[in-house]
């Protein structure tokens, strides 16, 4: 690791003045992620901001009736709320197989959306990619069997690795963002960006400067959420595709829904055709297997990758029928 | 600057240095240099928050309730600042990547990777490694069981899995074997001697773990 100066913040606003600096400043949350990164040299900040002690780290209700979760808010105690579970279900199933235990112990709400992309190539020093100012992706003709399988138009070809990006999503949540210029609020959905030849350095829509603090949840009303992922491993992994789907509900018939896919895409994927396929429908286990069908027919997957269509056909499937309350494996 | 620091024991992670890797870090001596005087001058100028190192800072660690002071570079992590900067070696360095456990310490009554951790960011805080479970020259009830029913082979990964195991127990006294599978997900054992460990903690959960 490159040697950096060090800025324990411990206000919003002395984290956004400690990140304004005129070398390479990166905010350190949890650390999960970033010291990894910064030990391969993959990233050499010349500062390093602790945000830890800067960002608010607790959960609150909102007057709306949702909830507000701070950006420092470990992802061990998103798991221990007494109501985040509650209200929002699907969060609590993104987050319980996060990594570790240890992991999850250090990590933060923050960290955990903003964490970088997992691609091997991205990963290792030796191959400059777009992602790190290159002008190919290894991924094209390499090794891509994690890889995306929608979205898969160019430049990078990375899936987004936040395990509670797409909860997040299909809670349609809004971040709440501040930086030099003062504060700004964007939704999750658009927070995230797929990657064009402008924009392939980041994931995201922060400047460099900017911080996430918080995330908002509406009020989530009368609605049915389920989560399926996919895994190859149980512990010490990302998934392999997973799906959450939010149904808003009229009876037994769906009246409308997101259903967002992970692990599939360089964002976390809305899946259109498969709300299409759900509107109107009764929730039941044909209206799933359809709408499961209407998500992959999207799919274009890379060389290697083929067989995660049929995972993400299956996180659909089984996340629609985890909202029915349909016992799957 | 460079050529000294680059000896350090915390420092190079790679057994080969590349002539890139060499280049590179030749390089950032300057840079860092540099840094240092420009962060000193903002940091007068703007009264804002307080920036420190890239040299070695005063950093003072509360491990096994005793204080420990040194100096150290921002970038060191607890794994390295306590095994090679405090002589407590028992905690193991093994991926240094947050992947295997055998680092595994427990600040504030939580297991960490202390290879994934800033020394810096964890002053104040209470800090236990694995050299802190036994009391009085008496093995803890996890460290005993392990000895009594042999869960370790090369005993490499052993220490983070005895803090895992403690940590684990201190909150949960009676867990199932799922809450122990869960609990002890983190750590990695080489050697595969997975049932033993399992084992180990069901006997010291039998008897109890008693905070020292
Ligand atoms: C073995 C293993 C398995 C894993 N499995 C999963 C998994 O299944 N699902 C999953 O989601 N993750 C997984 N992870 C990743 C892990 O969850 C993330 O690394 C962690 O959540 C990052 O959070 P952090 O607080 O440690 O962030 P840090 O490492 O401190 O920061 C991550 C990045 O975000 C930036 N950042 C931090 N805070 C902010 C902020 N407030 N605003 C803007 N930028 C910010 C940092 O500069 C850095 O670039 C796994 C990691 C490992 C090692
Ligand atoms: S997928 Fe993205 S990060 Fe990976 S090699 Fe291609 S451009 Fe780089
Ligand atoms: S050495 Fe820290 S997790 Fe492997
Ligand atoms: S005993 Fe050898 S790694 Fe566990």
């Amino acid at each position: 690791m490159k040697a950096f100066a060090y800025v324990n913040a411990t206000s919003e606003k002395d984290a956004v003045a400690a990140l304004k600096f005129d070398g390479i400043a990166l905010p350190l949350a949890g650390g999960q992620d970033l010291l990894a990164r910064m030990k391969d040299y993959i990233d050499t900040p010349e500062r390093v901001v602790n945000v830890k002690n800067a960002l608010d780290r607790t959960a609150a209700p909102t007057s709306g009736g949702g909830w507000r979760i701070g950006a420092s808010m470990k992802i061990v105690d998103l798991l221990e709320h007494a109501d985040i579970g509650k209200m929002y279900p699907a969060i609590i199933a993104a987050a319980t197989d996060i990594g570790t235990p240890q992991i999850r112990h250090q990590a933060t709400v923050g960290g955990n959306l903003n964490q970088r992309p997992r691609c091997w190539y991205f990963r290792n020093e030796e191959f400059v990619c777009y992602k790190k100012g290159g002008s190919r992706c290894f991924a094209v003709n390499g090794e891509n069997q994690y890889h995306a399988i929608f979205g898969n138009d160019g430049p990078s070809h990375i899936v987004h690795p936040s395990s509670l990006a797409v909860p997040f999503v299909a809670y349609g949540a809004t971040f709440r963002v501040i930086g030099s210029k003062g504060e700004r609020e964007v939704a999750a959905a658009e927070y995230f960006t797929m990657p064009t030849l402008q924009n392939v350095l980041k994931e995201n829509v922060l400047d460099d400067d900017e911080l996430l603090t918080h995330v908002m949840l509406p009020a989530p009303g009368n609605v049915k959420t389920g989560h399926y992922e996919v895994r190859y491993k149980a512990s010490h992994d990302w998934p392999l595709a997973f799906t959450t789907v939010v149904l808003a509900m009229n009876g037994g018939i769906v009246q409308s829904g997101r259903v967002v896919l992970g692990a599939v895409a360089p964002v976390p994927w809305r899946s259109k055709p498969a709300e299409d396929a759900l509107a109107g429908k009764p929730l039941n286990e044909a209206t799933a297997a359809a709408a499961a069908e209407a998500a992959v027919s999207e799919a274009k997957p890379m060389s290697g990758n083929a067989y995660k269509v049929q995972i993400a056909r299956t996180a659909v499937k089984r996340a629609i029928l985890n909202a029915a309350g349909i016992k799957t494996v | 600057m460079s050529s000294s620091k680059d000896n350090l024991p915390d420092k190079p992670d790679r057994v080969s240095v590349s002539r890139r890797d060499f280049l590179k870090t030749a390089g950032v001596g300057s840079l860092a240099t540099a840094v240092t005087a420009a962060g000193a001058a903002e940091a007068e100028a703007q009264a804002g928050p307080r920036v420190v190192g890239p040299g070695d800072v005063p950093v003072a660690l509360t491990v096994n309730g005793k204080r420990v002071d040194l100096r150290i570079e921002p970038r060191v992590t607890l794994l390295d600042a306590l095994r090679n900067r405090a002589d407590l070696t028992g905690n193991k360095r093994v991926c240094d990547r947050g992947s295997c456990g055998a680092c595994t310490m427990i600040v504030d009554g939580r297991t960490v990777y202390a290879c994934s951790t800033l020394a810096i960011d964890v002053q104040g805080k209470q800090i236990r490694t694995v050299e802190g479970l036994a009391s009085s020259g008496s093995l803890n009830a996890v460290q005993q069981a392990f000895c009594d029913v042999d869960a370790l082979m090369c005993g490499f990964c052993t220490p983070g899995f005895i803090v895992a195991a403690t940590a684990l127990l201190e909150r949960t006294p009676n867990p199932t074997s799922e809450q122990i599978r869960r609990g002890l997900d983190g750590n990695i054992c080489r050697c595969g001697t997975f049932v033993r460990i399992m084992e180990a903690t069901v006997a010291a959960a039998a008897k109890g773990v008693r905070r020292v």
